[in-house]
C-alpha cells in the first residue's frame, strides 16, 4: 500500500501537465514563497527591534518567554477561521498574517536571549575605545548576538512553510492546495508529493538562510565546521 | 432580502444548546492528547537513553526529528490516513510523531547537561551502568524531561485541531463546523476551550515536576 501511494506521488511529480499553469507546482511554490517571506519578513519588522531592545537593556525575558509558551497553546487554524469570520476574510492574507503572529515568539526570545548572552566585557571593551551606545550595538553586540538571532530567523521560517498549506483550508493558494485537492479526490499520491514539495522547500530554506547567517557572521566569529 | 441576524462572538444560548456536542469533542480533545503524549514518552525514554550513550547516534536522531519536523502536519494526518484506514488511529499516530520529536530532543539534551563530574563522582562510589542511570542521571536530567512534556503538550492540544483533515480534529471540529456556516459563537467558544485545555495540562505538569523535584523548587520559577 504505502509502496504504491509512493510510486503515484512520483507519477504525479513526472506528470509534466502538474508542472505548467496557474496551478501548476512551479507557480504554487512561488506562491507559497512568496506568502512565506511576506509572513517571515512581518514577523521580523516586528520582533527583531523589540527583541534586540529588551535583550539590550536586559530586560523582559521572563515576559518573553511567558509570550511564547501561551502563543503554542492557540491552533493556528483557530486564528485562521477568526479571521475568516471578521473582515480579514479568506484566502491568503488571513493565513499570512496568522503565520507572522506565529512567527513573532521564535524570534523574538531568539533575540532577546542573544543579546543579553553578550559577554559584558565585550561592551565595556567597545565603550572603552570610545563608542557610542548606538554604535557598540550595531557593530558589537548585536553581531556578537547573530548566530542566536539567526537560529530564531531560521526555526520561524521552517515553522511557516510547513504551516502556509493550511492556507488551503480556508481557501488559500500554496502549495498546500496540492494536498487539499488530492485528499478530497482521495488520490493520496498527490497528498504525498504535496507533502514532499513542502518539506524540501523548508529544507531548502534552511539551508540558504544557514548560508547566508554564515556570510553575514563576521569572519573572526565564524566556527569553522 | 438580507435579513440581519445577530452573530454574536460569544453566547451562553449556544452553550447550552450544544452542550452535547461540545462534551464530546472536549472529552476527545482530551483523550487524544493524553494517549499522545503518554505514546511517545513511553517510546521516547529508551530512545534517547540509547541515543545518549552513542554521539554518533544523537547526531542521527537529532537531525532527523529536526527535518521529520519540517512535515506539515496536514500532509502527514492526510497521507496516514490512507494507510491506517480509521480516522482515531490517523490523528493519534501522528500526533505521536510529533510529540516524539520534541521529547527525544528534549530528554537527549537533559542526558547530556548532567555534569560529568556528578557521574563520575557516582561511578567512584561503584554505581553500575543501569543504576547510575536510574538514581543519578534520570533525575538530574528531571527538568529537562518536564520541559519537554510540558512543550509536547501544548504543542498536542494546538495539533490535534488539524485532525478536522480526516474528519476527527476534537474541538477542531466545532471550530471547523463554525467556520463553514459562520458561526462565530461556535469558533470563539471551541477556541477558549482549546486554550483552557493547554493551560490546565501545562500548569498540572509544572506543578507534577514541582513536586516530584523538591530539590529544585526555588530554581524551577519558570
Amino acid at each position: 500500500m504505502s509502496d504504491s501511494v509512493l510510486e503515484q506521488a512520483l507519477t504525479w511529480l513526472n506528470d509534466p501537465l502538474n508542472w505548467s499553469g496557474r496551478g501548476g507546482v512551479p507557480a504554487l511554490t512561488l506562491e507559497h514563497l512568496g506568502m512565506s517571506v511576506a509572513a517571515v519578513a512581518m514577523a521580523a519588522a516586528i520582533a527583531l527591534p523589540v527583541g534586540v531592545w529588551l535583550g539590550h537593556r536586559g530586560r523582559g525575558s521572563t515576559a518573553t518567554v511567558v509570550v511564547a509558551n501561551t502563543s503554542r497553546a492557540l491552533p493556528t487554524l483557530a486564528l485562521l477561521f477568526i479571521f475568516a469570520a471578521t473582515g480579514l476574510g479568506f484566502g491568503n492574507r488571513p493565513t499570512v498574517i496568522a503565520a507572522a503572529i506565529f512567527a513573532i515568539p521564535p524570534i523574538l526570545s531568539n533575540a532577546v536571549t542573544g543579546m543579553a548572552g553578550v559577554d559584558p566585557a565585550a561592551r565595556d571593551a567597545a565603550r572603552g575605545m570610545g563608542m557610542s551606545g548606538a554604535r557598540s550595538l550595531a557593530v558589537v553586540e548585536v553581531p556578537l548576538a547573530l548566530p542566536l538571532i539567526g537560529a530564531g530567523l531560521r526555526t520561524s521560517a521552517v515553522q511557516v512553510i510547513a504551516t502556509i498549506p493550511l492556507a488551503a483550508l480556508v481557501g488559500g493558494g500554496g502549495l498546500g492546495t496540492i494536498i487539499v485537492t488530492g485528499f478530497a479526490n482521495r488520490r493520496f499520491g498527490e497528498v504525498v508529493a504535496g507533502g514532499l514539495l513542502v518539506v524540501v522547500l523548508s529544507l531548502a530554506a534552511e539551508g540558504v538562510l544557514a548560508l547566508g547567517q554564515r556570510a553575514l557572521t563576521p569572519k573572526a566569529l565564524r566556527r569553522p565546521r | 432580502m438580507v435579513v440581519s441576524v445577530p452573530n454574536p462572538w460569544l453566547s451562553w444560548d449556544y452553550v447550552r444548546d450544544n452542550w452535547g456536542d461540545i462534551t464530546t469533542a472536549l472529552d476527545q480533545h482530551v483523550t487524544l492528547t493524553a494517549q499522545a503524549v503518554g505514546i511517545a514518552a513511553l517510546v521516547a525514554l529508551p530512545l534517547a537513553v540509547l541515543a545518549y550513550g552513542r554521539p554518533r547516534l544523537a547526531g542521527a536522531v537529532l537531525g532527523l526529528t529536526g527535518a521529520l519536523y519540517t512535515v506539515p502536519s496536514l500532509a502527514l494526518f492526510a497521507v496516514l490516513y490512507p494507510l491506517l484506514r480509521d480516522r482515531r488511529a490517523t490523528v493519534l499516530v501522528g500526533l505521536v510523531m510529533y510529540a516524539l520529536l520534541v521529547l527525544v530532543r528534549n530528554i537527549l539534551v537533559g542526558l547530556q547537561g548532567v555534569s560529568p563530574a556528578v557521574t563520575d563522582a557516582a561511578r567512584g562510589l561503584g554505581y553500575g551502568p543501569a543504576r547510575l542511570l536510574l538514581t543519578v542521571q534520570l533525575p538530574n536530567a528531571l527538568p529537562a524531561v518536564i520541559t519537554g512534556l510540558r512543550l509536547a503538550t501544548v504543542t498536542t492540544v494546538a495539533l490535534v485541531t488539524v485532525g478536522i483533515v480526516v474528519g476527527y480534529g476534537g474541538l477542531g471540529q466545532l471550530m471547523y463546523r463554525g467556520f463553514n456556516s459562520q458561526y462565530r459563537a461556535e469558533i470563539t467558544t471551541a477556541t477558549l476551550l482549546t486554550l483552557a485545555v493547554a493551560l490546565t495540562a501545562d500548569v498540572a505538569l509544572w506543578l507534577a515536576g514541582r513536586l516530584v523535584m523538591p530539590w529544585a523548587r526555588t530554581a524551577m520559577g519558570r
